[in-house]
């Protein structure tokens, strides 16, 4: 099947090609010099009318390719700073298309405009100091107005209040080849010192059963966040770089063995509410019209169908990490306070999962560390409490 | 030296394999860098159908990748990431650095400055066969066992460091390390050879403001190269080290597979930045050169000065420098200080301008042109079309806001390839058009290389645009299916209709070898400068000869844009016409 796929695309290019060379060919009449190889009156013409062509098939492109795919693009942000992220990509990219229309435009009418005749006589236009100081200032006004935009946004973002620090949830995201899991920090907001090489049994995130801060923390693998309250993720790596990616809240940050990274944002809409949202309630119908689709043709070769798909947001992994790294996913659901709260509370404390699974041993940690390797939640941080 | 051609005694070895010719040089890189592009694209083509037919079993792939690699026809998933791997380590570096620059720069510096050869023929021998040999090195490690390097071309460790990570950071990596250092070498010898040749060897007349907008590229790119590569080679040693020594340089605190390794104290963001001190100057190494070429084409063909040339050399200065301090927009999201992102903003952004003033220097010299369309014509004016709409998403990967979302998603694989990988195919596409009578002594087929240019540019957008939309949509690269995502279902009609033109537009580069091949031998006999140009590599005879000219070498009287100058009956102005008398100069 394949390799008559690929015998028929060869084909085709080579019928292709003869036609092409034919037209070109055919364009040739009359001229046969020396100079045979070299564009004449005929190719420039030819040549400069398909640069015209070009730039309408570049804007028809363009415009099939919003229509078509327009609604690809992730929706509504689900977090705070979500909403100035997507106003300024929104201001960068009517920009770009303003830019881009026109300088393409010049570029090929240009192309067609001059194309060369016999006769033509180019103008000798080697330098202006005006026209290019216009084109150099331009940009450096724009621009300015984009960095300072953008840089007032980052800091936003990247620096977090320390009154909203107090306000806040602290989770942990722990990576590892090919899953991730969570650890919430309790009511002292503070995570237990934590080292890999304190990893054993159900401990497998190595928290220091011994820190007074560990004895409140939670892991779960299913990450729940409330809406309206500063999260504060840190996150670490157990083995290779990872990459926590969320796409929905417009938050993305690695993580790196051996250190520990950060970043916060605040939920804005629930997982309930963001399912009856309207451009993602298309957005699963489409989906689902394609799953269905191809839930048919699974059955007929004898397999399962695939589930209906139902929107939950997502933390991806997003830098390179190993063969599964394709799949290394978490659901994420942002519940409101008070189903935050109920939610987590029903969950048990590592320290007395730890107890159950070792009893009747005492609950310490394993002796192999000394506290000198723990790592230090605060040393060393990729966003700056201010 | 004396250069009395014909005293030499050449035998079928000096002349056609340890040959000390630039000339001869320029086109064994030439010939390499071709064929290690359809290495490169052939495996692009391969992880292009896995993502748009996920883990369907394909008899291409039984027959190239065999069952190791592709049990019954169908991909592994670490084999998906090993072809990325060295994919883009070839097109970048084998294909885009060694290919183009070693090729253009060699052709162009001794010819274009009025020098009988490079400073020193024998280095630049032995560049091209360190080149070689990392080039046999690198085809060599696609058939290890346990798989080619598998960690990205940016190669971070720890991926890269622990074979338990992934099977080809075993001796698959071991090659890819030893393959990049010897050619870093070759490149440091290539570069150094390249800046004292433009430094100290120029013939009369041509003063730094008289050369090419080509030797300005060459000679920039190769002082960035200078100072760039030795950052990736010893950032290459230290990771050595971690591998096979123990030492703990870019790794801590890791525990995989049920086992603590002992490393203690190293930070894989180290390493990040070391490579990206080399990685972005490198994209420049890879593009400018193609800009100089484009330069030079399109102020050939379009007889006319290119518009702004000082502009253009102060642009191309203030990108080298610029280049240098900009690497951590590839880190805004690494875990580095945030503080940082902002700088790396500011500079990023900064680097638009002289782009953009080079962008619309091009689109001027156009303007009141008589335009002669060559394909090489063709391919230049693609390359400014490409460059725009690749650099201009570049104003969003720069920002740390906006990158945060769209970091490592097929946004950026859309970005680059457009503003580097295409563009600077394109300047490559158009260098080997323009210089193939210099390189060969025949004509290239013109038609042919039409149709090449026009499939060739709407596969192009056909394969990278739409990727700026699946990218908004989230989708990571370098995700071996999208099927564990049911969120990306919607994108599997686009990734097929992407790969279609990736396969169209590779299958129709065969018009171009082709034609490459076939004129070599048969092509029609070139003249001596068949595209009325100024400069001085078309004042040498069409058969090659040592020393390049058979006389004196020619001095030269003017800067080498004087196309359709007032007062001049030809529409060109060779660089060794002296000026008239009373003639002004009308440039700046
Ligand atoms: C036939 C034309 C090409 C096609 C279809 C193609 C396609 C692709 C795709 C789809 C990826 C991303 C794969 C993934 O992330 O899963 C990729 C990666 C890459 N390509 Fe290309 N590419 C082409 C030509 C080029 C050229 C000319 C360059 C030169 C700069 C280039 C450089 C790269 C690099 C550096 C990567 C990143 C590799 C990595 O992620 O480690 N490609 N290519
Ligand atoms: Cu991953
Ligand atoms: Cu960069």
């Amino acid at each position: 099947m394949t390799s008559f796929l690929v015998f028929i695309i060869l084909v085709l290019v080579g019928i292709a090609v003869w036609q092409l060379t034919k037209i070109f060919d055919l364009t040739q009449i009359g001229g046969s010099s020396d100079n045979d190889e070299i564009a004449n009156d005929k190719d420039n013409s030819v040549n400069g009318y398909l640069m015209f062509a070009f730039v309408g098939f570049i804007y028809v492109f363009t415009i099939y390719s919003l229509y078509a795919w327009g609604d690809l693009v992730l929706g509504t942000p689900a977090s705070e700073h979500g909403k100035d992220v997507d106003n300024l990509m929104a201001i960068s990219m009517a920009l770009i298309f303003f830019v881009q229309t026109i300088t393409q435009f010049l570029l090929h009418y240009f192309a067609f405009k001059y194309r060369g005749k016999e006769g033509q006589k180019a103008l000798y236009f080697a330098d202006n100091n005006k026209l290019e100081a216009i084109w150099t200032i331009i940009p450096v006004i724009v621009l300015a107005g984009l960095i300072m935009y953008g840089l007032y946004t980052w800091n936003d973002i990247m620096f977090v209040d320390k009154e909203d620090e107090q306000d806040a949830i602290v989770i942990e995201l722990y990576a590892k080849q090919f899953g991730w899991e969570a650890r919430y920090a309790g009511d002292d907001k503070t995570l237990g010192k934590a080292n890999v090489r304190l990893i054993e049994g159900i401990n497998t995130l190595g928290v220091d059963l011994a820190d007074p801060a560990a004895q409140d923390d939670k892991v779960v693998t299913e990450l729940h966040i409330p809406k309206g309250k500063r999260v504060i993720f840190k996150m670490r790596s157990q083995d290779v770089l990872h990459s926590a990616y969320m796409p929905h809240f417009r938050a993305q940050m690695n993580c790196v063995p051996g250190m520990i990274t950060q970043f916060s944002f605040i939920p804005t809409v629930t997982t309930a509410d963001m399912r009856n949202d309207e451009a993602i309630i298309a957005k699963v119908d489409k989906i689902n019209k394609i799953r269905t689709k191809n839930s048919k043709k699974i059955v007929a070769e004898g397999g399962v169908a695939l589930d209906p798909y139902t929107f939950d947001y997502l933390l991806l992994c997003n830098k390179i990490c190993g063969a599964s790294h394709y799949n290394m996913q978490m659901k994420i659901v942002v519940d409101t306070p008070a189903d935050f709260k109920a939610w987590l509370a029903e969950k048990p404390t590592l320290a007395q999962q730890w107890k159950e699974a070792n009893a009747p041993a005492p609950a310490v940690a394993p002796a192999v560390a000394t506290p000198a390797v723990a790592v230090d939640s605060t040393k060393v941080v990729a966003q700056v409490i201010k | 030296m004396s250069h009395d051609h014909g005293h030499h005694k050449e035998t079928f070895i000096t002349k056609y394999i340890f040959s000390l010719d630039h000339k001869m040089i320029a086109k064994q890189y030439l010939i390499s860098g071709l064929l290690m592009g359809i290495v490169g694209v052939v495996l692009s083509l391969f992880f292009r159908m896995q993502i748009a037919w996920p883990e369907e079993s394909f008899e291409i792939f039984k027959v190239f990748l065999g069952d190791n690699f592709a049990p019954d026809g169908v991909m592994r998933n670490d084999i998906y990431l090993a072809l990325v791997t060295i994919h883009g380590t070839i097109m970048v570096f084998f294909v885009l650095t060694a290919g183009l620059s070693g090729t253009f720069s060699n052709l162009l510096i001794p010819l274009q400055i009025g020098a009988r050869d490079m400073a020193s023929g024998f280095m630049n021998m032995l560049s091209f066969w360190m080149f070689f040999i990392s080039c046999v090195i690198m085809i060599a490690s696609l058939f290890v066992e346990s798989g080619p390097a598998s960690a990205g071309w940016t190669i971070y460790p720890p991926l890269s460091a622990l074979p338990q990570a992934i099977p080809g950071s075993g001796l698959g990596m071991t090659l890819w390390l030893a393959s990049m250092a010897i050619f870093i070498a070759s490149s440091l010898m290539g570069s150094l050879n390249y800046v004292v040749t433009v430094i100290n060897l120029r013939t009369k007349g041509m003063t730094m403001t008289r050369m090419p907008l080509t030797v300005w590229a060459f000679f920039v790119t190769a002082i960035i190269g200078i100072v760039s590569f030795p950052v990736l080679f010893s950032a290459a040693l230290l990771l050595i080290f971690d591998r096979s020594f123990g030492t703990s340089f870019f790794l801590s605190d890791i525990f995989i597979q049920g086992e603590v390794l002992h490393y203690q104290g190293g930070s894989p963001v180290l390493f990040e930045h070391l490579f990206w001190f080399l990685g972005h100057p490198e994209v420049y190494i890879v593009l400018l050169p193609a800009l100089g070429i484009t330069s030079e084409i399109i102020a050939t063909n379009s007889r006319k000065p290119i518009f702004g040339y000082r502009a253009m050399i102060a642009s191309i200065l203030a990108i080298a420098f610029l280049s240098t301090i900009v690497w951590g927009h590839h880190m805004f999201i690494s875990g580095m200080n945030p503080f940082l992102g902002s700088v790396f903003t500011f500079t990023t952004l900064l680097i638009a301008i002289p782009s953009a003033v080079k962008a619309f220097n091009y689109i001027t010299t156009l303007w009141k042109g008589n335009l002669q369309l060559n394909p090489a014509m063709l391919f230049s004016i693609g390359l400014v079309s490409t460059f725009i709409t690749g650099g201009l998403t570049g104003i969003i990967l720069g920002d740390s806001t906006l990158d945060i979302n769209v970091h490592d998603t097929y946004f950026v694989v859309a970005h680059f390839h457009l503003v580097m990988g295409i563009s600077a195919l394109y300047g490559f596409f158009a260098g080997v058009y323009h210089w193939f009578p210099k390189m060969f002594g025949r004509m290239m087929n013109k038609n042919l290389g039409y149709v090449h240019f026009w499939v060739t540019a709407v596969c192009a957008y056909g394969v990278f645009f739409p990727m700026h939309f699946i990218g908004m949509a989230g989708l990571p690269r370098r995700y071996y299916t999208n099927s564990a995502f049911p969120l990306f279902d919607e994108l599997a009609d686009v990734n097929v209709l992407i790969t279609i033109f990736a396969i169209v537009g590779a299958a129709f580069q065969i018009v171009f070898f082709w034609n490459f091949f076939y004129s070599i031998f048969y092509g029609k006999k070139a003249t001596q400068n068949p595209w009325r140009s100024n400069t001085l590599e078309w004042t040498t005879p069409v058969e090659h000869i040592h020393g390049n000219w058979p006389g004196e070498i020619p001095e030269v009287h003017r800067w080498p844009y004087d196309y359709s100058k007032p007062g001049h009956d030809e529409d060109f102005v060779t660089q060794i016409t002296p000026m008239k008398e009373g003639e002004e100069v009308l440039h700046h």
